[in-house]
């Protein structure tokens, strides 16, 4: 095949670790803003206990997205320079709201305690930001950048879709790792966010096709209509059996609470699939190919041997940090 | 109003860089001092040492949050602000800055976790590790970004194919001539500002009565590591000067505002350099002193920026910045010996030295910025020394857009930077009120009053 000849399979090897690390991060960081944001209806004492269950995770969290885009940078640099020149502010606006939750995450702790609240508004605030932002560019990026005001409201929509999607991941993380009345209070989140996280979905998959013609035809021909059905198939699939684990929970025994997070994930990947597959050859939708955008063979054998040798051991030492914190969160200590 | 979008790009990426480094100038080293406290303890058993890892550690946690939040910035700012930057030498950039993702960002992450909350869950030794490998990957990601910066100021192991660099030694690329030079003197920059905040804030606490063990232990550290480490930091320094003498005399020449080539060149103490008139206003020199540090003899022949006609930095940030640079460090060596003396001769320190102490602090942050100012600027009008210019560099981003995120980040900065700095002292004087109960090891309490304190 053509694509095997003189290295250009390394782009779509780069391609694909990109795409993966930028799956990684939108469930691992995406649980945490959710928390983030779900966080305005705790009360103090349940805002700790939140703040708790993510506390050791975080800034491994967003080490994900620093991953994702450096391999856009590394990989794709013609493409890094113009998806982030035109999401300037957006993007700009998600740095901020990042700053802001991160720094209000240990401020919070540590300043007076007359400033907490304020620090805890500031972690709110900031998450919130942060998914919004990241779903506007989301919602650019589908687009390929278009202007005029559908082009904004779209965006805008999808930056809504994606908090909702967060909250969803969010409260599945927070009913794994609490217990009592904080727990019951996930699942109601949970449902709630259900409910948004579906009609997002929804609006998203009916707006891409009419607003592209080129992801119409290729998800309305008829090959591929049968290969893609599973999609759509699977993830209402996954939506139901989320929305009847919810009527359940809790269960005697705290069983199955790691269900709904389990199937929001499975949930993340099928869109974050379709979205793949839709924009699939261009790494900037109609205008620049994956193969066309990929720096020089030579520099990226380079990473690659070292992404090969490291990823291993990264995910090992990930999991070993998981199985230290596993269990409810409120045994968790600094000491 | 029509504002060139360079020189926004170029302000917003300063103030950008300029907030993240004061992070990382303390982290880096803070993370080999909480070590050393743990392995103290261990050694000793004295449970004053892990009265001083637990303050240290949350103000170590602070200091990492904000560096990591800002560097995701950095990290951006490649794309949105310089994308001529990648295109041009992304071949070389790429792969340092990935090694630095993969290696650094990642080990240094993860184990934070562990570290800060993980002292009760896993067993000692391995929270030690934690700690190690915290500190060894905050080392780490220095040594890579350090590379590339050197890298952009001394080039080599890389050919020009159509305005792209490619790679042909990846060695030299890493190992570039100015880089052993800058990563020392980045990293003992780094001990040096971690050492005076560790004293200035425990004297802040000796002044207020607190006299726990603890705070006599911190002192001491910081003074005693400060005082070792200065004096190799200058002779560091003056290394890293010859060799930019060999490979950037443009930057000499602008650091000593020597105007013309001469032999027997003086030591400017103080001056007002003047670009257009090509002196120096209200000169304070020392005859033959700068032949004789720059190429070791009094007659030596030193280049002028008369031989570097529209391709030399401005004269006068680096100038200063030098000098800046240089006094802050020589007031470290004067505060650290006089204390290091009264410490070892009368195991307390006067007042007045105490009090000196306090804002010496953050004197380490002025001499680390001043020091990159220097480095930066003096780069100017280059963006990677003779292959690629700053202003070819440049995203055509309006400057509206540009106004609107510089005048954001700016605000935020100012108030993060009154917020760290008062909470800092917040986290001291609480230390002492509750005494040392409340951090030792044995307070079982919900993660984040501990984080609380
Ligand atoms: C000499 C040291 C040094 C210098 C010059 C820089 N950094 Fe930095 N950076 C660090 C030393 C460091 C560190 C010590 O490793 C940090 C600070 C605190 C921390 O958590 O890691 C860090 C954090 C940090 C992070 C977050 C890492 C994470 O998620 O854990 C990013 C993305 C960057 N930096 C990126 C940059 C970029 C793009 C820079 C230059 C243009 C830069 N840094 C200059
Ligand atoms: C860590 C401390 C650093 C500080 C305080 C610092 C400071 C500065 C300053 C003040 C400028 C503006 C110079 C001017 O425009 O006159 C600048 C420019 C720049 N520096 Fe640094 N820098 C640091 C490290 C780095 C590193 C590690 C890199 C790259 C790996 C880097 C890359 C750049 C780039 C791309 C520019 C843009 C060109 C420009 O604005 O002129 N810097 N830096
Ligand atoms: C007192 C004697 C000192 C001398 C002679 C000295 C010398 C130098 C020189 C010549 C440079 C510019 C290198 C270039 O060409 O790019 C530099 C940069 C720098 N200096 Fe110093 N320095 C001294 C003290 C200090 C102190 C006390 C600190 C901090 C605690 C410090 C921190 C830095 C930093 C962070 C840089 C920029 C990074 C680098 O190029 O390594 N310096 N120094």
């Amino acid at each position: 095949m053509e694509i095997f000849a003189n290295g250009a399979w390394l782009p779509l090897i780069f391609a694909f670790l990109m795409g993966l690390s930028m799956l990684i991060y939108s469930v691992l960081d995406g649980y945490d803003l959710g928390v983030g944001v779900l966080m305005r209806r705790a009360t103090d004492e349940e805002k700790d206990r939140m703040i708790g269950s993510i506390g050791p995770f975080w800034d491994a969290n967003e080490t994900w997205l620093v991953l994702g885009v450096g391999i856009l940078l590394i990989a794709f640099p013609l493409a890094h320079g113009v998806i982030l020149t035109n999401l300037y502010l957006p993007v700009a606006f998600m740095l901020i709201g990042l700053v802001l939750r991160g720094v209000a995450f240990d401020f919070r702790a540590k300043a007076k305690i007359s400033h907490k609240a304020v620090w805890n508004r500031v972690f709110f605030g900031g998450s919130l930001v942060t998914g919004f932002a990241q779903g506007y560019m989301l919602g650019g990026y589908i687009l390929g950048f278009k202007e005029g005001w559908l082009a904004i409201g779209f965006a805008v929509l999808v930056g809504f879709c994606v908090i909702a999607g967060y909250c969803l991941i969010g409260a599945g993380w927070l009913i794994m790792k609490t217990d009592g009345e904080l727990q019951r209070k996930a699942v109601k989140w949970a449902k709630l966010s259900l409910r948004g996280t579906v009609i997002a979905i929804a609006l998203i998959s009916l707006a891409t096709p009419l607003v592209s013609p080129r992801i119409f035809e290729k998800w309305f021909t008829m090959p591929s209509i049968l290969f893609l059905l599973p999609i759509p198939v699977l993830t209402a699939g996954l939506v139901v059996m989320i929305e009847v684990m919810l009527r359940r929970l809790p269960m005697v025994g705290d069983r199955f609470c790691w269900v709904p997070f389990a199937l929001t994930v499975g949930v993340f990947v099928l869109c974050f699939g379709g979205l793949a597959f839709s924009f699939y050859p261009y790494i900037v939708p109609d205008q620049l190919k994956i193969v066309d955008a990929a720096s020089a063979p030579e520099s990226l054998v380079i990473i690659l041997v070292g992404a090969l040798v490291v990823l291993p051991v990264l995910i090992g030492y990930t999991f070993l940090a998981y199985k230290i914190f596993h269990g409810k969160a409120k045994d968790l200590s600094y000491d | 109003m029509d504002l060139d979008p360079t020189l926004l790009a170029r302000i917003q990426f300063a103030a950008n860089i300029t907030f993240h480094i004061l992070f990382p100038a303390i982290t880096i080293a803070l993370g080999w001092f909480l070590l050393f406290f743990k392995l103290r303890f261990k050694a000793t058993k004295d449970a004053k040492w892990m009265d001083v890892y637990f303050f240290w550690t949350k103000i170590f946690a602070l200091c990492f949050a904000i560096g990591v939040v800002t560097g995701i910035t950095m990290s951006f700012q490649f794309g949105t602000n310089w994308p001529g930057f990648m295109t041009s030498v992304g071949n070389i950039a790429g792969p340092l800055l990935g090694y630095e993702v993969l290696t650094a960002f990642f080990l240094e992450a993860t184990f934070l976790g562990i570290m800060l909350f993980g002292f009760k869950r896993v067993p000692s030794w391995l929270h030690s590790l934690a700690t190690l490998l915290v500190a060894l990957g905050t080392t780490l990601s220095a040594f890579w970004i350090i590379a590339l910066n050197s890298w952009m100021q001394t080039p080599v192991g890389f050919e020009m194919r159509d305005g792209v660099a490619f790679a042909t030694s990846w060695f030299d690329i890493i190992f570039n001539p100015s880089f052993p030079y800058r990563l020392t003197h980045m990293l003992l920059a780094s001990g040096l500002t971690a050492s005076f905040l560790i004293a200035g804030i425990s004297a802040y606490r000796w002044l207020r009565q607190d006299r726990s063990p603890a705070v006599m232990a911190a002192i001491k550290c910081g003074i005693y590591s400060a005082a070792v480490l200065i004096p190799i930091q200058i002779f560091v320094g003056d290394l890293h000067g010859l060799n930019s003498l060999k490979h950037q005399p443009q930057k000499i020449a602008a650091m000593e505002a020597l105007f013309e080539t001469q032999r027997g060149a003086p030591l400017v103490l103080f001056a007002l350099p003047n670009e257009e008139t090509k002196t120096n206003d209200y000169a304070i020199q020392l005859p033959k002193m700068a032949s004789l540090f720059l190429t070791h003899d009094r007659d030596g022949e030193v280049k002028g920026l008369n031989e570097f006609p529209g391709n030399h930095p401005p004269v006068k940030p680096v100038f200063w910045a030098f000098r800046i640079m240089v006094g802050t460090g020589i007031l470290m060596l004067i505060f650290s010996w006089s204390a290091a003396w009264c410490l070892a001769r009368r195991n307390s320190l006067p007042r007045f030295l105490a009090i000196g102490l306090i804002p010496m602090a953050f004197s380490g942050w002025l001499a680390t910025e001043s020091g990159w100012y220097v480095t930066e600027i003096g780069r100017q009008p280059w963006l990677v020394n003779g292959v690629l210019k700053t202003v070819d560099a440049v995203a055509k981003v309006p400057s509206a857009m540009i106004g609107i995120s510089l005048t954001l980040y700016l605000i935020l900065y100012a108030v993060l930077l009154v917020a760290f700095i008062t909470t800092l002292f917040y986290m001291a004087r609480r230390a002492g009120e509750k005494g040392k109960d409340d951090s030792s090891p044995s307070a079982g309490q919900a993660i984040v009053e501990i984080i609380a304190e």
